[in-house]
C-alpha cells in the first residue's frame, strides 16, 4: 500500500516541542514574537523581583545569562568550537521550527539581521554601544517589543548605568555572547542532525529499545508513574524510522520483531490502547502510516451535514446558515449535498432550519455506503441496520420518495430516534419495523436492493467513541464477524435477482479490520457462488485487501473500498457492494423461505464460537443437565396436555412418570 | 395494522378540516387517473393514525403487527375518549393543504420553536378573514412550515390587540420532535 495523502504532504507528526506551546498562544491572537517576548518577560520581571530592583548593567546582565542558562540545558557539548561557527551563521537567518518559518519569515529573519549587524559592528571596534547592550541583554530576537512595553522601566537607568561600564563588565558581556553563540551553533547543529534523519543520511542511530534488564527491572516503578509523553513520543518517532529505513536507523543488535513490540508497547502507553487492538490495528499498514492512523484517531473528524434534498437545495441551506453566523463550504467534489461546518455560532442541531428538516448531522463517510447503493425511483429498498437513520433518509432523497423503504432496526429504543428523523425530514416512503434482520427473507424478500450497515467494533470511529480503545477483545473479533456474515447471507438471500434495475447489496461497517471486513465478503462469497463483487462508482477510496497475514481473498475484492482517517479526513470505514445475478442455492434461497433462516443459521454455525475457554474444557459435547431439562420437558408436556383440551392438572400421577422414563432411558443410552 | 372505522374517520377528517378547509378531499383524490391508481389512505395502528400510499400500506401487511413501528407519515394519535390529537409530523401534509396561514417574523421563530404562543409583535403576515379558534398553519417569513395552532381572536379583532397580546394559540412545533422524541412516537 502506498503513502496516504497526509503524509505525502506533512510527513510524520513532528515531535512536541517548546515551540508548540507558543504557536499555541499565537492562536489566541498573539505573533510568535509577542508570545515569546512575554514569556521572556515573565521570566525577566521574576529575576527582577528577586533582584530587589537592582540597578547597574552588569547585574542585569547577569541575570540574563542565568536565565538563559536555565532554560537550555540540553545545549551540545561542542560549545567551545562553536563561536567560530556561528560567524559563519550570521548571514544565514537563524534555523527555526518549520511552522515559524512559515508565518513569520520575514520580520524574524529582518530583525536578526538587524542584530547581527550591530554585533559584527562592535566586535570589529571592539567597543560597546547603546544598541548593542540592548539588543545583547535579550536572547530572544523580539527585543524591539520588550522596549515599547511599559513594564521596562530600567530602559532609562540603562543610559546612566552604561557610563559605568568597566572592563570586567565588558569581559562580562563577550563571555556571555560566546555563550549565546554557541548556543544557537547547538541550535543549528540539532537542526542539522534532524535534516539528516529526514533525509535518511546515516547519523548517530537513536537509542530505541529498552536494555532488557531494565526493562525487566524497571518495569514495576514505570507502571505505577505516569509514562513521559514527550520521552514516549520521541521513541515512537525514532522506532517509525527505524523500522521505515530498517538496516541504516535500526539499532544495532536488535531485531524488526523487537522493534515493533516496542513500538506497539509505546503505542499503547501513549495512547491508552489495549495490546490486542493496538497490535490488530497496527498490522493494517506500514509503520509509518500506522503512526499516522493513530495519531488521527486523536483528533475528531470535521463535523459534516447533509442536505435533505427533499426539502431545500444546498445552495439555499448554505446561506440560510451563513446568515445565522455558521462558517462552511462544500464537504468536497465528490458530494454534491454535504457541507463542511467550520465554525458555528449556534447549536447545529437546534436551528429552525434543522427542526424543519432541511439537513442532517451526518459523517462524512456515512454518504460512501448509500452513494454505492445507488437507489433508483420506484424500487423497493431494504436497510437491515437504520437507526439512527442518517442514511435511510438520503436513501429517500435520491429516490424521491417514490417506491418504497423497508427500515429495520433491532433496537427499539434506537428505532425512536429512526421514525423521528424520518418524520423530520419527510420522507413519505419508509415503513418502519423492529425485527432481527437475520430473520429477513422469511419476513419479506424480493428487494431491488438492500443496505447492510452493519453492527461492528467501531475501530474506524475510535476519535468518536474512545472507548472503543479498551473495551474490544479478542472475542468481540470472533461474535462481531460472526454476526455480519450471517446477516450478509441473510441480505444476499433477500434481493430479487430478477430485478430490471436493481439486485444490488452494499455491505458497509465503520471498522478498518480485515475479519469484519474482507473476511465478511470472501466468507458471503464463498458461501453464495450467486453473488459477485461490482464496482462501488465511488471515486475515492483504497483498494480491499486480496492478501493479508498469509489469508488470501478473492482477486475481486479489489473492487471493495476502505477509507481512513488519516488519507481522506473522514471515519475510517469500508464499503462492498455486490452483483445478485443467480437464485440463492437451494434451501437457502428465498423460494425457501421458512426453513431458510434455520438454514443460514447452520451454515454460519459451521464454526462456533467458544463462550469461554473453561466452557470448552467442561463439556465439549455441550453435557447435559438432567434437572434443567426436567423443568422445559414438563412445561411442553403441560403446554401440550392443554393444547389437546385435557387439564393438566387432572392426571398428574401417571402422565408426569412418562417423561421421567424416556428421560432414564436416553441418559442410559448416552451411558453406554 | 388496520382502516379506520367510521366514528374515528369522522374525528379524524373533523381535525383536519379544521386546517385544510374544503381541499380536505384533495387529500384522498386518487394520484393518477388509472383505474387502479395509487392513492393515499389511512391506516391505524398502536392507536397512531398514518397517512400513507396504499402500495406501502399493502406491503406493510407483510410486517407483524408487534413489529411495524411506523410506516408513511404518522398524522397523531387516538386518546382513549376516541378524540384525535394531531402531531408535528402531520406538518407536511397540513402544510401542503392549508387554508389560513400565519407567518411570524426571524425573532419570533425562537420563542415559537420552543413552545410558545405567537404574539402579535412576532407576526409578520397572516391570511385575512380568518376567524377566531380558527386552525392555522405557522411559517417563518421565508414559507417554511414551522408548525400549527388555532387562532386567538379573528383578524379583526387582532388588530386592535396590543404588541404583546397572544394571537395564535401554539398547538404543534417543530422543536416538539427534540422536546418531546419520547412520547411522540410508539414504540413501546
Amino acid at each position: 500500500m502506498g503513502v496516504g495523502r497526509r503524509m505525502k504532504k506533512q510527513g510524520a507528526p513532528e515531535p512536541l516541542d517548546e515551540a508548540h506551546f507558543t504557536n499555541l498562544k499565537r492562536k489566541a491572537g498573539m505573533s510568535v514574537a509577542e508570545s515569546r517576548a512575554e514569556s521572556q518577560q515573565y521570566t525577566n520581571s521574576k529575576k527582577r523581583r528577586t533582584n530587589g530592583g537592582a540597578e547597574g548593567k552588569g547585574k542585569k546582565n547577569s541575570a540574563g545569562t542565568t536565565s538563559t542558562k536555565g532554560k537550555f540545558t540540553n545545549s551540545l557539548p561542542s560549545q567551545k568550537s562553536a563561536p567560530k561557527k556561528s560567524k559563519k551563521a550570521e548571514s544565514v537567518p537563524l534555523p527555526m521550527s518549520d511552522e515559524d518559518m512559515e508565518d513569520d519569515d520575514s520580520d524574524v529573519a529582518d530583525l536578526m539581521g538587524d542584530e547581527f549587524d550591530d554585533l559584527s559592528g562592535e566586535e570589529e571596534d571592539g567597543g560597546l554601544g547603546d544598541d548593542f547592550l540592548d539588543s545583547g541583554s535579550e536572547v530572544y530576537d523580539s527585543d524591539e517589543d520588550h522596549r515599547s512595553k511599559p513594564m521596562f522601566s530600567e530602559d532609562e537607568d540603562e543610559s546612566d548605568a552604561e557610563e559605568k561600564l568597566t572592563a570586567a563588565n565588558i569581559a562580562g558581556l563577550t563571555r556571555k555572547l560566546d555563550e549565546q553563540m554557541a548556543e544557537e551553533a547547538a541550535d543549528a547543529q540539532a537542526e542539522l542532525e534532524e535534516a539528516a534523519l529526514q533525509t535518511n543520511i546515516a547519523g548517530d542511530r537513536p537509542h530505541i529499545l529498552d536494555d532488557d534488564s531494565e526493562d525487566e527491572a524497571g518495569i514495576k516503578p514505570k507502571a505505577l508513574l505516569a509514562p513521559d509523553l514527550q520521552l514516549l513520543r520521541n521513541r515512537i518517532n525514532n522506532t517509525v524510522q527505524a523500522l521505515e529505513d530498517f538496516s541504516k536507523r535500526a539499532q544495532e543488535g536488535k531485531s524488526r520483531a523487537e522493534h515493533t513490540a516496542q513500538l506497539i508497547k509505546d503505542i499503547c502507553a501513549y495512547y491508552g490502547y489495549s495490546e490486542y487492538l493496538a497490535e490488530k490495528l497496527f498490522n493494517l499498514f506500514p509503520p509509518k502510516e500506522a503512526f499516522a492512523f493513530f495519531e488521527a484517531n486523536e483528533t475528531a473528524r470535521p463535523v459534516v451535514i447533509r442536505t435533505n434534498t427533499l426539502r431545500t437545495h444546498r445552495r439555499d441551506l448554505a446561506q440560510a446558515l451563513i446568515n445565522r453566523g455558521v462558517t462552511l463550504e462544500p464537504v468536497g467534489k465528490w458530494s454534491k449535498i454535504g457541507l463542511q461546518i467550520f465554525e458555528s455560532a449556534v447549536p447545529l442541531g437546534a436551528t429552525p432550519e434543522y427542526l424543519a428538516g432541511h439537513y442532517i448531522l451526518q459523517a462524512a463517510s456515512s454518504f460512501l455506503p448509500v452513494m454505492a447503493l445507488a437507489p433508483q425511483e420506484h424500487e423497493r429498498v431494504l436497510d437491515m441496520a437504520a437507526a439512527p437513520g442518517g442514511k435511510t433518509t438520503h436513501i429517500a432523497a435520491l429516490m424521491k420518495n417514490t417506491g418504497c423503504i423497508f427500515a429495520n432496526d433491532s433496537n427499539k429504543s434506537r428505532a425512536k430516534g429512526l421514525i423521528g428523523n424520518i418524520h423530520r425530514l419527510g420522507a413519505k416512503n419508509t415503513i418502519v419495523c423492529n425485527y432481527d434482520a437475520r430473520e429477513f427473507p422469511k419476513v419479506i424478500g424480493g428487494f431491488d436492493r438492500v443496505l447492510l450497515d452493519a453492527p461492528c467494533s467501531g475501530t474506524g470511529v475510535i476519535a468518536k467513541d474512545p472507548s472503543v480503545k479498551t473495551n474490544k477483545t479478542e472475542k468481540d473479533f470472533l461474535m462481531l464477524p460472526h454476526l455480519q456474515k450471517q446477516l450478509l447471507l441473510a441480505a444476499i438471500d433477500s434481493v430479487d435477482h430478477n430485478s430490471k434495475t436493481g439486485g444490488y447489496i452494499v455491505y458497509s461497517t465503520c471498522s478498518v479490520t480485515v475479519e469484519e471486513n474482507e473476511g465478511v465478503v470472501q466468507y458471503a462469497l464463498s458461501r453464495r457462488p450467486n453473488v459477485k463483487l461490482v464496482e462501488t462508482g465511488l471515486v475515492f477510496g483504497k483498494e480491499g485487501f486480496t492478501a493479508y497475514m498469509g489469508k488470501t481473498f478473492d482477486k475481486s475484492l479489489k473492487l471493495t473500498r476502505r477509507y481512513y482517517p488519516h488519507a481522506y479526513n473522514v471515519d475510517g470505514f469500508f464499503v462492498s457492494k455486490f452483483k445478485k445475478f443467480g437464485p440463492s442455492p437451494k434451501g437457502s434461497g428465498a423460494s425457501n423461505g421458512v426453513s431458510k433462516a434455520m438454514v443460514d443459521e447452520l451454515e454460519a454455525d459451521k464454526r462456533p464460537v467458544p463462550e469461554t475457554e473453561e466452557d470448552e474444557k467442561t463439556d465439549a459435547f455441550g453435557g447435559w443437565d438432567e434437572e434443567e431439562d426436567q423443568a422445559y420437558m414438563e412445561r411442553a408436556r403441560r403446554a401440550m396436555l392443554k393444547k389437546k383440551g385435557i387439564n393438566p392438572k387432572a392426571n398428574v400421577g401417571d402422565m408426569s412418570k412418562k417423561p421421567n422414563g424416556k428421560e432414564k432411558k436416553k441418559s442410559k443410552s448416552k451411558d453406554t | 395494522m388496520r382502516p379506520l372505522t367510521e366514528t374515528e374517520t369522522q374525528a379524524l377528517f373533523a381535525k383536519l378540516a379544521n386546517y385544510t378547509g374544503n381541499s380536505l378531499k384533495n387529500l384522498i383524490a386518487p394520484l393518477d387517473d388509472s383505474p387502479n391508481g395509487d392513492r393515499y389512505v389511512f391506516r391505524i395502528q398502536n392507536s397512531r393514525c398514518y397517512y400513507v400510499r396504499l402500495s406501502l400500506a399493502n406491503l406493510a401487511t407483510s410486517i407483524s403487527r408487534d413489529k411495524l413501528l411506523s410506516l408513511g407519515t404518522c398524522l397523531g394519535k387516538f386518546t382513549k375518549t376516541g378524540k384525535f390529537r394531531l402531531h408535528i409530523t402531520a406538518l407536511p401534509i397540513l402544510a401542503e393543504h392549508a387554508r389560513y396561514k400565519v407567518w411570524v417574523k426571524a425573532n419570533g421563530e425562537m420563542p415559537f420553536l420552543y413552545g410558545g404562543h405567537i404574539v402579535k409583535a412576532h407576526v409578520g403576515r397572516w391570511s385575512e378573514d380568518c376567524a377566531e379558534h380558527q386552525g392555522v398553519v405557522v411559517y417563518s417569513m421565508n414559507d417554511t412550515p414551522l408548525g400549527f395552532g388555532v387562532t386567538a381572536r379573528s383578524t379583526q379583532e387582532a388588530r386592535r390587540l396590543d404588541p404583546t397580546g397572544i394571537t395564535c394559540f401554539r398547538q404543534a412545533d417543530c422543536g416538539e420532535y427534540l422536546r418531546d422524541e419520547d412520547s411522540l412516537f410508539a414504540t413501546n
